[in-house]
């Protein structure tokens, strides 16, 4: 399947960014906002649709200096995209 | 403690409010509609000159400097401002997510377009009905052709829609093709707002409050279209206070994350609040907004718990909903720091269940040609327009 190659990106009529009075992440859309914990942060902010995920995941055990985060991502990108917060392209 | 509240500063007890998130520009009370259900105040025809160009930027930088973050451009109806597009350009750049809330009327092509270039995120159209008919009876204009157009133009410029219909006795038996239209139209997100009574619904407000009976079925209506739609049309109803017997938690108590920049310069901590008697509210032509929202008496007036009367005061709902609706409680019992009558621990919520209770008795649907008849003891549907605003505000 395409799974593996897939890329998620922030999804459509979402909009991603940092806030510093916030300091946080947020997600943005049509009137509303959901504030990012830090690791939902650190792995949406990855999502820029031109990486797998397991090159996020690859990617997030190297900054954060930590292994067996597989399960984590791939639990969050799929409630993600339930709420499509994040899309695959 | 009344100290520190005759000079606006919150008592120890109440912590430093965070920033105002959300933001709500209303550039113009112009509108070309005569909606029977509008909020804005019925003086707006009193209420004195528009802020300039230069002068909404500075309050866009300046909130935005604070941390707002989810920006409302509305109105009125926005698109009477020529500016619009500057406006919606500054914000962009200054990273506001921007609601452009409309009526749609004035949205041509070019101007979309250039909207869309300007960053504008997001557009959510309002409409009447579903049907031409009562679209147009209920705006007073010849619109509903005209709104499907520009539905169809926010789809092409591949922007997420929301479809905003406020819901009343004379409509929300329709809520099934009004679904249906919404359903068509590739609406992303329904929001099915029953009518909240401030200001000009305020003045109708016999005609327009539902029965129960109406507001159950227009809900398993709704609930059927959720079932079969799920995520790709979200639907959000509103239900009607009036049938509720604890409050909202209004703008999540005032002064909270909410502020309202009003046509004329007037900072407000919710956009029903210059209603509200002796609130004093401060003008960003005079002040700064930092200093208005952390300072100024008006948004602290209604923050934490100290102006709280019983029996809000010892109740344990009061983190949870803040006492309510300052508005309806002053709109309703004359004084803005009872608990609203809404919740059924008031002792004014007789006020709300015998407006409940007179509904319930004029709840067959008019026919057409009574729609706004005066009926005996009961005046007539009053549309907004500058020709009733003064005479109605004077009353």
């Amino acid at each position: 399947m395409t799974a593996i190659t897939r890329k998620p990106a922030i999804g459509h009529g979402f909009r991603l960014q940092w806030e510093p009075a916030q300091s946080a992440h947020v997600l943005l859309y049509p009137e509303g906002m959901v504030k990012l914990n830090g690791s939902a942060g650190a792995i949406m902010s990855r999502c820029d649709g031109s990486h797998t995920l397991e090159e996020i995941v690859a990617d997030l055990e190297k900054t954060f200096g930590v292994r067996g985060l597989s399960g984590d991502v791939s639990a969050f990108v799929s409630m993600a995209l339930e709420k499509n917060w994040l899309e695959m392209r | 403690m009344a100290v520190a509240d005759s000079v606006g500063v919150p008592s120890d007890a109440t912590p430093r409010p965070g920033p105002p998130l959300w933001l709500l520009l209303e550039l113009t009370y112009r509108c070309p509609l005569h909606c029977v259900f509008c909020y804005n105040p019925t003086d707006f025809a009193n209420v004195g000159r528009e802020l300039d160009t230069d002068q909404w930027v500075r309050v866009l930088r300046e909130a935005r400097a604070l941390g707002a973050v989810q920006l409302g451009l509305s109105g009125g109806e926005p698109l009477a401002r020529d500016d619009l597009e500057i406006i919606a350009g500054e914000a962009h750049a200054l990273g506001y997510y921007t609601n452009l809330i409309t009526s749609g009327i004035g949205l041509t092509e070019a101007r979309i377009a250039a909207l869309k270039s300007a960053g504008v995120d997001h557009i959510q159209l309002s409409f009447q009905d579903s049907t031409r008919e009562m679209n147009d009876f209920l705006s007073s204009t010849r619109t509903f052709e005209l709104k499907a157009k520009v539905a169809a133009l926010i789809k092409q410029h591949d922007y997420p829609m929301v479809l905003n219909v406020v819901l009343h006795r004379l409509n929300i038996d329709h809520v099934g093709d009004i679904l249906a239209m919404a359903e068509r139209m590739g609406a992303e997100y329904v929001e099915l707002a029953n009518t909240q009574y401030y200001g000009w619904a305020s003045l109708n407000r016999a005609h327009l409050l539902p029965s129960r009976a109406q507001l159950q079925r227009a809900e398993q209506v709704t609930q059927e279209f959720r079932a079969r739609l799920g995520e790709r049309m979200r639907i959000f109803f509103v239900v009607p206070d009036y049938f509720e017997t604890r409050p909202k938690p209004c703008m999540n108590g005032l002064g909270s994350v909410f502020l309202t920049v009003a046509p004329d310069g007037l900072a407000l901590p919710c956009h029903a609040a210059r209603m509200l008697p002796g609130l004093d509210l401060p003008n960003v032509r005079d002040v700064s907004v930092q200093s208005i929202w952390y300072d100024s008496r008006a948004f602290n007036r209604f923050r934490g718990e100290g102006w709280m009367k019983d029996p809000c005061r010892s109740c344990p709902q009061r983190t949870r909903d803040f006492g309510g609706c300052r508005c309806q409680a002053f709109l309703l019992t004359g004084d803005p720091d009872n608990a609203d009558p809404v919740c059924d621990l008031s002792p004014h919520h007789h006020l709300v269940t015998s407006a409940v209770a007179q509904a319930e008795r004029g709840s067959a649907e008019p026919g057409p040609a009574e729609r706004g008849a005066p009926t005996p003891g009961e005046r007539p549907l009053i549309f907004r327009d500058h020709r009733t605003s003064i005479p109605v505000s004077s009353r």
